[in-house]
């Protein structure tokens, strides 16, 4: 059974291309782009310069926590709008924070499966225009104003309107708080800080690393490729992550106050991921439609997995889902040459390498007999994460992977891991490879 | 009697059938034209089958169109030039009416089922029916253009639209002759519903039957058309149209005003008038040359075969506000555009007037903007190149910035692709002479801006191939250009002629004539805008470069003080300073200095340099013949439309008088006004 499993499954799987937008911080109010606008500007670019007509493409596949009002299926609308035509099917994927690589592995099961050559994959979020609810009270006052007729009653109900009616209900915060557990996703991370001992110096001392090494990737053009330009169609354009401070230090982010556990919590804004708006695609290809289109590759999906925990200890998915993918492939985690572990906060970071370490956590949480082993710190999120470039939430997990590929590629090295933490107590993980590493 | 029975066989433009209901279908199929119109033999037909239908009593009659995306685009307008008198003006013009009027008087209910254009007098037949129902697409258009062919509505349509629109909404439509789409002539009143394909057909049987009532103007509008409020109004509408249209150049708008003050009031008396109005309107000399202009753009439209080239994609090189607006202009038209410019600022800027272009032009169908948005793809490093069926490169005017870009693009380009280049002064032959296949380089040279400007001169190099200019000029019509071929010589055509206008103008100004003087002794003649503001609105840099590279290649000279204006950077409107003052693009109103000169001198010496010049180009064979070079300079540059171009400007003052006159210009102010050898003395 292991002996087969450790096979992979059906064809292979390639990575030809990938784009993203620059992922743009939410500034309190709605941002230049909507969810669908942002999936057509990553998009246009990646399938401008490939070979093929977007009509050649099997599938359209597109992750997304929470689409807009008019953005039902927001997969199908990219599809149309990017030109891929009425015949090429496309659909919506949620996982929450994990969506951008869902619809990545959902792509990687239908090619190996042999039901799609080309699909285009990817996930998108446009955080600041999540929707000001109006709250239920409002909802049953607003039913029984539509049902009253004549003056006197209409006088009534108006009467019992009353100002806490009027309160909008911020979706945005009701998505980042669990709604089993009841605890929002920063609490999360204060439960695994205290769990592990992570002080707040070394939660800062990472976020302040996160911007550091997001800049230098800046500096040297690591993200030329990557990140395409994007217009706004009133005379602006962006070209990076905007969220990004290059200049800020320990001082700075010493002195922000906790925002989830008031007053005596550890986790800041400036160590926790920024809420943006970005989306991400990747292009997957079977071995034959690389052939026909002759396509180049960028690398190959391996293999992925995904795992739950306890929803109060989320941030440790990456672990849960890492440790059966590892020995599945029969890996050690010394095998593994780049980690992207996706920044939700830097304290579950942080708890993610602390656990994999741990002997006592893997043996009682794993059943594994020792502990796995330490990611050493050069070798992960080297270009920096959710802290410094933001997390867009369906579209994180397709950008990791993406941008995995790039450094993988860069350093000219084989495996690397895509993983991140799932609102909700999950663990995503994918496995990826560089074909053409140690070639050059 | 059933119309299974009606002689058919002798009806070819009309197709009729009779449903269940007892309502009958009429449909027009206009024979021989490429989109209906009310020929002879149209309204004959309909003539007589108005009189069967009035006789059997049906229980409704619906009119629509056989051919799908078009109503009726207007009346025939190449009987117009074959009229003989206003006598014979007249008897059709009645005609026509008496047919409104036999419809208009059926006992039963009639529909108008409207799709596509529905202009002049086919709007004019809408009118004359009970009910209008329109097909709710940006295609379906409605209008009474008359008055851009010199006349006003004759079939009753002065009548009919001012019952039914109130006087203000109607005269607009008459007096600016635009268009407008099925939402907004829903607004209006013109049409009383629009609806879905799906629903059209219904919604008119429907209506036949059940017989709605129809809204109409309130009584204010009523009240507008009591005399003391007629004499008013119509002060008030001349004055508007002169803003516009001078009243010696363009009589029609003027005539529908008297028409309407005179005898607004009674129907009757307004039916008998507007006949007579536009008898004697149609024979004169503006409506006949506006009417040559008219079938000018008949014969462009018909140099491009739409069908000959099958193109999707366009990739525009230079991101500047020409290519730029390419780019935004072929997105319109549907294709999907990538746009190169290593700028991201140009792009942006690019993208931010496309934008405001698409949400003005959809308005009503806003989605469509978006969709015309997503097709035009900024594209830093020139992806586009390798998808492209069209590639227009439009980089700022140096031969040797092109002709390495040309190197660098040709390995790239699709076998198919057409390769066109946007300069207006490099001649082809330079720019395809290190091109593996020159012959595959041809002209698209767009004119500023290219949103408004219909002309698009498509230029054929020495070495072009044909089935080039074949694509070429099949491209053109696909994004709705009028297309004029010419050859590659310095500046074409348009800015070939249009040049000595300019410099003379600019010679006249450093003479010391003011400004106002000079503009306004062209746009006496006709022009719609002077030339010294058409500098500025070019930009004076660019007619530097432009005069310059043309003043060496056909030995005349530049002004000096148009050097001067350019190194001291009074570039026009965009630097805010030419020869007038701008404050956000709009000019600055000076009081006009004191003027003794002779102001026919002045007009003379523009408008002769100007037809000297157009005199050179046909001579050189720049253009095939007289109509083209006409053609050329009406949508190119606006050319006085009511004098039908130079060239019948030429022929209907006589060769003698003109050259006559360049002699003795030539005797005053040198050899530049020296008649072409082209004159025919």
């Amino acid at each position: 059974m292991a002996q087969n499993a450790r096979r992979n499954p059906g064809r292979p799987v390639f990575v030809v291309d990938g784009s993203r937008t620059p992922f743009l911080k939410a500034r309190g109010r709605p941002g230049p782009f909507k969810a669908a606008d942002l999936a057509v500007a990553a998009g246009r670019p990646l399938l401008l310069r490939q070979p093929f007509e977007p009509d050649a493409l099997d599938e359209v596949i597109l992750g997304c926590v929470a689409p807009g009002p008019d953005e039902a299926n927001i997969g199908r609308i990219a599809a149309l709008r990017l030109g891929c035509g009425e015949r090429v099917p496309a659909w919506t994927v949620q996982r929450n924070c994990a969506s951008g690589m869902q619809s990545l592995d959902a792509a990687y099961r239908n090619i190996a499966y042999g039901r799609s050559e080309l699909v285009l994959a990817g996930g998108v979020e446009a955080m600041s225009h999540s929707p000001v609810l109006l709250s239920e009270q409002m909802v049953e006052w607003l039913a029984d104003w539509q049902r009253a007729r004549g003056i006197v009653q209409r006088f009534r109900t108006l009467a019992r309107l009353r100002p806490k009616h009027l309160a909008p209900v911020i979706g945005l915060l009701r998505g980042l708080r669990d709604p089993v557990v009841g605890i929002s996703m920063g609490q999360t991370a204060e439960n695994l800080a205290y769990r592990f001992g992570i002080s707040r110096e070394a939660m800062d001392e990472y976020a302040l690393g996160s911007h550091r090494r997001l800049a230098t990737a800046y500096d040297n053009g690591f993200l030329e490729q990557e990140v395409e330009t994007t217009y706004d169609g009133a005379g602006h354009h962006f070209q990076r992550d905007d969220g990004l401070r290059a200049d800020t230090a320990m001082e700075q982010l010493a002195r922000l106050r906790p925002v989830f556990d008031k007053p005596y919590g550890n986790v800041t804004a400036g160590n926790s991921a920024q809420v943006t708006d970005g989306c991400a695609w990747l292009l997957l290809a079977s071995e034959r439609a690389v052939n026909e289109h002759d396509l180049p590759v960028l690398g190959r999906i391996v293999d992925s997995e995904w795992a739950g925990l306890d929803p109060a200890q989320m941030g440790l998915g990456p672990v849960h889902a890492t440790a059966p993918l590892l020995k599945r492939k029969r890996l050690s985690l010394d095998k593994i040459d780049y980690w992207e572990i996706n920044e939700a906060f830097a304290a579950q970071v942080l708890a993610c390498v602390e656990a994999l370490k741990d002997d006592d956590y893997c043996k009682q949480e794993l059943g594994l007999r020792k502990a796995m082993g330490e990611i050493p710190m050069e070798r992960l999120n080297v270009d920096g994460g959710g802290i410094s470039l933001g997390h867009p939430v369906g579209a994180s997990g397709a950008r990791i992977v993406l941008h995995l590929l790039n450094v993988l590629r860069r350093e000219d090295a084989r495996r690397g891991i895509a993983t991140l933490c799932i609102g909700g107590g999950q663990g995503g993980a994918m496995l990826v490879e560089n074909t053409g590493a140690g070639t050059a | 009697m059933s119309f299974k029975d009606m002689e058919l066989k002798e009806m070819s433009n009309w197709t009729i059938e009779e449903d269940a209901d007892g309502i009958l279908w009429l449909n027009i199929d206009t024979q021989g034209q490429p989109t209906n119109v009310l020929t002879h033999a149209t309204l004959d037909e309909l003539e007589s089958l108005l009189e069967t239908i009035a006789d059997s009593s049906p229980r409704g009659l619906v009119i629509g169109s056989a051919r799908p995306g078009a109503f009726i685009a207007g009346a025939d307008v190449k009987a117009f030039t074959r009229l003989e008198g206003a006598e014979d003006a007249l008897k059709l013009i009645q005609r026509g009416q008496s047919i409104m009027d036999t419809l208009e008087a059926l006992p039963c209910p009639t529909v108008a089922m409207i799709t596509g254009y529905c202009l002049g007098g086919g709007l004019e037949l809408s009118l004359a029916c009970d009910y209008r129902l329109a097909l709710d697409d940006p295609a379906t258009r409605l209008g009474l253009p008359e008055v851009k062919l010199g006349i006003h509505p004759g079939f009753g349509g002065t009548v009919r639209s001012i019952r039914r629109l109130g006087v203000f909404q109607a005269m607009d439509l008459m007096l600016t002759g635009r268009t407008v789409d099925a939402k907004r002539a829903r607004r209006m009143g013109l049409v009383d519903q629009v609806f879905p394909e799906r629903q059209l057909k219904r919604a008119a049987r429907e209506t036949v039957l059940a017989r709605p009532a129809t809204a109409r103007p309130g009584s204010l509008q009523r009240l507008a058309n009591l005399r003391p409020a007629r004499w008013l109004i119509a002060r008030q509408l001349r004055k508007q149209v002169a803003r516009k249209a001078p009243k010696v150049h363009y009589p029609a708008p003027y005539a529908l005003i008297d028409l309407w003050e005179r005898a607004g009031g009674e129907h009757a008396r307004m039916y008998r008038e507007e006949a007579r109005s536009v008898a004697e309107l149609i024979t004169g000399q503006t409506a006949q040359n506006l009417i040559r202009v008219f079938q000018l753009q008949t014969l462009l439209k018909g140099v491009g075969d739409r069908k000959a080239f099958d193109a999707h994609h366009v990739h525009v090189i230079g991101g500047g506000v020409m290519g730029g607006d390419i780019a935004a202009w072929c997105a319109l038209q549907g294709f999907r555009v990538s746009v190169q410019d290593p700028r991201p600022e140009a792009l942006a800027q690019t993208l931010k007037r496309a934008q405001k272009q698409f949400s003005r032009r959809f308005r009503a169908y806003p989605l469509r903007g978006v969709a015309a948005a997503d097709r035009l793809i900024p594209d830093p490093d020139g992806d586009g190149v390798a998808k492209a069926d069209v590639v227009i490169e439009a980089i700022f005017e140096d031969l040797d910035a092109k002709t390495a870009l040309y190197r660098d693009l040709e390995p790239r380009l699709k076998p198919e692709a057409l390769l066109a280049t946007n300069t207006s002064s490099i001649p082809l032959e330079q720019l395809s002479a290190e091109l593996a296949d020159p012959g595959r380089l041809v002209g698209l040279h767009f004119f500023n801006p290219v949103a408004r400007m219909p002309l698009l001169e498509v230029v054929r190099g020495k070495d072009t191939r044909d089935d080039v200019m074949t694509r070429a000029l099949s491209f053109a019509r696909q994004i709705d250009k009028l297309p004029l071929p010419v050859k590659s010589s310095p500046g074409f055509l348009v800015n070939r002629v249009l040049m000595p206008y300019l410099l003379e103008a600019i010679l006249l100004y450093q003479e010391g004539v003011p400004r106002e003087v000079i503009d306004k002794a062209a746009r006496d003649f006709g022009m719609p805008m002077g030339p010294i503001e058409l500098g500025d609105t070019v930009g004076l840099d660019i007619c530097l470069h432009v005069g310059e590279i043309l003043a060496q290649e056909l030995g005349y000279q530049v002004p000096d003080v148009l050097r001067e204006m350019v190194e001291k950077g009074r570039l026009g409107i965009k630097t805010g300073k030419g020869f007038y003052t701008y404050k956000d693009g709009k000019k600055v109103k000076t009081k006009p200095a004191d003027f003794d000169g002779s102001v026919d001198e002045v007009q003379d010496r523009l408008i002769l340099r100007y037809v000297n010049e157009a005199v050179a180009c046909l001579r050189e064979e720049v253009v095939e013949d007289a109509d083209l070079v006409d053609a050329g300079m009406v949508f190119g540059t606006g050319f006085a439309p009511f004098r039908g171009g130079p060239m019948h400007y030429r022929s209907q003052q006589g060769d003698e008088a003109l050259a006559g006159r360049l002699e003795e210009l030539e005797s005053r102010h040198g050899e530049r006004f020296q008649a072409d050898p082209g004159w025919v003395m």
